[in-house]
């Protein structure tokens, strides 16, 4: 049995969703993990990891589910995709496991404590830079030679990856300062406003500088980007960055309490939208299409009834368990 | 290239470390689920405070189980594509489904309903607090399901066809799911989670009453562990028999392996009981077996006609030495399972239960030894399957990805300090928790911890000041 168009075009559409549902939900308690260090008393600790503490977990199980489908549905652009990434992944999976357990470790031990709170910010930092550098290594190009990857183990490290990883921590980090602003009051809250409009700057100069370089990564990208007449949709989405960014730093000034995290995340709609752009029709860029990456359609229509039951539902008690907490956090936990 | 750097082999090195350490918790996680859906429905039905206070006590433990599992896990998941990427895109159309039904039905079930389990029993009400533990049990035997008709479609491919690109592609998914080899996996592994869970909580309670710290819940624990030791490992005993009928059917040279048959018995062959094999000439040495007993076994039949690895190309030949032995050394740990059993039969009988220190001692020794079985079981399931990642139809030297010995050696290396570290505090932590007697009045896991929706959550904190 061959791959079917619409199924594929369907999944496509599914994985792309559980990525972002990955990147908008991790992200931002990643990026709290990383500004776990800037916080120095135990109160403030607590504070913010309790902040976090119903989402964190729930929300890294699409990560799983993100490269369990991609096996299932697209398993040619996961045998490439995979060894390409040997290390940045191994090192990204390290530091979700420090990381995680360090969540339910710190609680229980007076004298190890530290070294959890070290392996919490170590870890969201590692797996964050991670998860950028594999999104660099990707966008400039995978040697693949039939149906294998054919490149060693060190090319995803370049000055682009590099790049994109630290572009990526600035902004996971501006999303987790977002949701402090969100979560917390008072003295917390000030600070929180402070760090956000710092790593917000540096945000907006890494996808600037991500920006300028991808166009001239491949031929290819250039045309996408600045044939004519594309451009003129091209170009809404820098337009639209730039309308975002405005709004971001004019919601900091005047102290707007959701808008920062809410004006963020639509700065990652953006940049994914313009990632999509760049790659489109392509799961391994220049060399395997989503087409023909797609397992036999058997396979795709297996998998899409689970997951047209199962993924609603957990959707929706998510969205749930988000209300249930929504609102203020204290050191005690939510109130 | 020296064989310590053979990257196939490394790769299986890699394998074999991390999935030892994840089984663990998911043995435990299966046992321990079911253990509290039966603790609350007695508890519920019944009334007893007993009850209740053993499930608060289980459950945190539970948690960190349950925690430690979804994070080993998460890396077995990746491994596929990063040290078995060819076996990845040829196998991916079948086994990957598989595994995506097995990650959204744990995701769903279990951690959607672990958050009402373990904080919602003043907020939800006790019906659904049922449901909710009911749920998660449903889960943990639901994510076996899945797991194990992966791992045994890779043992007795059925239901597919190969496609141009020389990919297994599916034909029939009921074939698929139902092959022949997984209904008896399926059985023994749930068993084996049963009975591996009795032996610790019998050992935990058994350390306890050696310690004279005999609450009523201890004495409890102790009771239900013995029975079910009781009851499943014979049970687990005909289970494993029957398996390995399967498995001769279905894979005789990997029972040839087992039985250390290097060469064919025309006239009935004799059971091994220990020996040494030497792969390299092909021949037990210093043998110890009684005549014929191979064949009443395997066949029912003391003359059957057995055929051995001679039989076999050398190419296809499983590695010996190490499935003669585990095998030995799950089977002998059963036949101890079964003494243990009716030990503290005889001893409840003659209402020494509680009292006979003998068999305290053993049900602490044998705590661990449920844990041990299961992994020598996958060893010898596993490497018997060799030299195939699927059964006689891609070999496993043909699954590898093209990755440089040195990559997958330092991740090797990584992984293995990283695990020992991570999961060695975890241990302790289960440990430290299982030192403390379970008590009247046992605190619920919530204390001091923060809020959870879903999915990873903790046991209780260690207050400074109090006692843990």
């Amino acid at each position: 049995m061959s791959p079917d168009p619409v199924l594929t075009d369907v999944w496509a559409g599914i994985i792309a969703f559980a990525v972002f549902g990955y990147i908008a939900m991790d992200g931002f308690d990643l990026g709290i993990g990383m500004l776990f260090a800037l916080f120095t008393t135990e109160q403030d600790r607590t504070h913010v990891m309790n902040s976090i503490a119903p989402m964190w977990d729930g929300n890294e199980t699409w990560l799983i589910l993100g490269g369990g489908g991609l096996m299932a549905v697209f398993p040619l652009a996961y045998a490439v995709l995979i060894p390409a990434l040997y290390t940045p992944l191994i090192a990204m999976l390290i530091g979700l496991i420090f990381r995680g357990v360090a969540f339910e470790f710190r609680w229980r031990t007076q004298r190890g404590k530290p070294y959890w709170d070290a392996g919490f910010f170590l870890g969201s930092a590692l797996a964050t830079f991670m998860q950028g550098v594999a999104l660099g290594a990707i966008l400039q190009g995978i040697h693949v030679q039939g149906r294998h990857y054919a490149g060693g183990w060190w090319d995803w490290l370049s000055p682009f990856s590099v790049l994109t990883g630290l572009s990526l921590m600035a902004g996971y980090a501006t999303l987790g300062a977002g949701w402090l602003i969100l979560k917390t009051e008072g003295d917390l809250q000030q600070r929180a406003y402070r760090i956000a409009r710092a790593c917000g700057i540096a945000l907006i100069i890494g996808m600037t500088a991500v920006s300028a370089a991808t166009p001239f990564l491949q031929n290819r990208y250039y045309q996408r980007w600045f044939a004519w007449p594309t451009v003129l949709g091209t170009a809404q989405v820098p337009l639209l960055v730039a309308i975002v960014t405005a709004l971001f730093f004019y919601g900091l000034h005047r102290r707007w309490q959701r808008a920062p995290f809410l004006l963020t995340l639509a700065l990652f709609v953006l940049a994914y939208l313009g990632l999509g752009i760049s790659i489109y029709p392509y799961l391994v860029p220049e060399s395997i299409t989503i087409s023909a990456a797609a397992a036999p359609a058997s396979s795709q229509l297996f998998l899409l009834i689970g997951t047209a039951v199962l993924v609603p539902i957990i959707l929706c008690y998510t969205g749930y368990a988000y209300w249930v907490f929504r609102g203020k956090v204290g050191a005690e936990g939510y109130h | 290239m020296s064989a310590a750097l053979d990257p196939v082999l490394l790769a299986r090195a890699q394998w074999a470390f991390t999935m030892t350490f994840h089984i663990v918790f998911p043995v435990i996680s299966i046992g321990l689920a079911s253990y509290l859906a039966v603790l609350e429905g007695l508890w519920l039905a019944t009334g007893h405070e007993v009850y209740l206070n053993l499930y608060k006590y289980w459950i945190k433990i539970f948690s960190v189980a349950f925690g430690m599992g979804v994070v080993s896990g998460l890396v077995m998941s990746y491994q596929f594509g990063s040290n078995w990427s060819v076996f990845a895109d040829k196998a991916g159309p079948i086994v990957g489904p598989l595994m995506a039904y097995e990650v959204l039905t744990a995701f769903f079930l279990e951690s959607g309903f672990l958050g009402v389990m373990l904080f919602g029993l003043v907020r939800v009400g006790r019906t659904l607090h049922f449901v909710a533990t009911l749920a998660v049990a449903l889960g943990t035997l639901l994510s076996a399901f899945w797991i194990l008709s992966a791992n045994s479609w890779m043992q007795t491919p059925a239901g597919f066809a190969i496609n141009a690109a020389g990919q297994f592609v599916p034909r029939s998914w009921l074939h698929i799911v139902f092959n022949p080899s997984f209904p008896y996996r399926l059985v023994h592994m749930v068993l084996a989670s049963y009975l591996s869970t009795a032996l610790i909580v019998g050992g935990v309670a058994a350390w306890h009453l050696l310690r004279h710290r005999e609450t009523a819940e201890v004495r409890r624990m102790f009771s239900m562990a013995m029975w079910m030791v009781t009851l499943v490992a014979p049970l687990q005993i005909i289970a494993g028999d029957q398996h390995g009928l399967n498995t001769l059917k279905y894979q005789p040279v990997k029972i040839m392996g087992i039985e250390g048959h290097y060469r064919s018995y025309p006239h009935g062959a004799p059971f091994v009981l220990v020996g040494i094999p030497d792969q390299k000439a092909g021949r037990m040495r210093d043998a110890l077996d009684i005549p014929k007993l191979g064949s009443l076994i395997l066949e029912h039949r003391l003359d059957a006609p057995l055929a051995g690895l001679d039989t076999v190309p050398r190419q296809d030949w499983p590695y010996v030495p190490v499935i003669f032995w585990t095998f030995r050394i799950m089977v002998g740990l059963a036949l101890a399972m079964l003494a243990l059993g009716l030990a503290s039969l005889a001893a409840r009988v003659r209402g020494r239960l509680y009292v006979h220190r003998g068999l305290h001692r053993a049900a602490l020794i044998m705590a661990p030894t449920g844990l041990i079985a299961v992994i020598a079981g996958w060893f010898t399931t596993e490497v018997g399957r060799q030299p195939y990642t699927v059964y006689h139809l891609l070999r496993t030297a043909q699954s590898a990805s093209p990755i440089a010995a040195p990559a997958v050696i330092s991740s090797l290396a990584t992984f293995a300090v990283v695990y020992f570290a991570v999961f060695g505090a975890g241990v302790m932590f289960v440990l430290r928790l299982m030192s403390r007697p379970p008590h009247p009045g046992e605190a619920p896991p919530l204390e001091g911890t923060p809020h959870r929706s879903a999915g990873i959550t903790p046991a209780p904190a260690l207050h400074p000041g109090r006692a843990p």
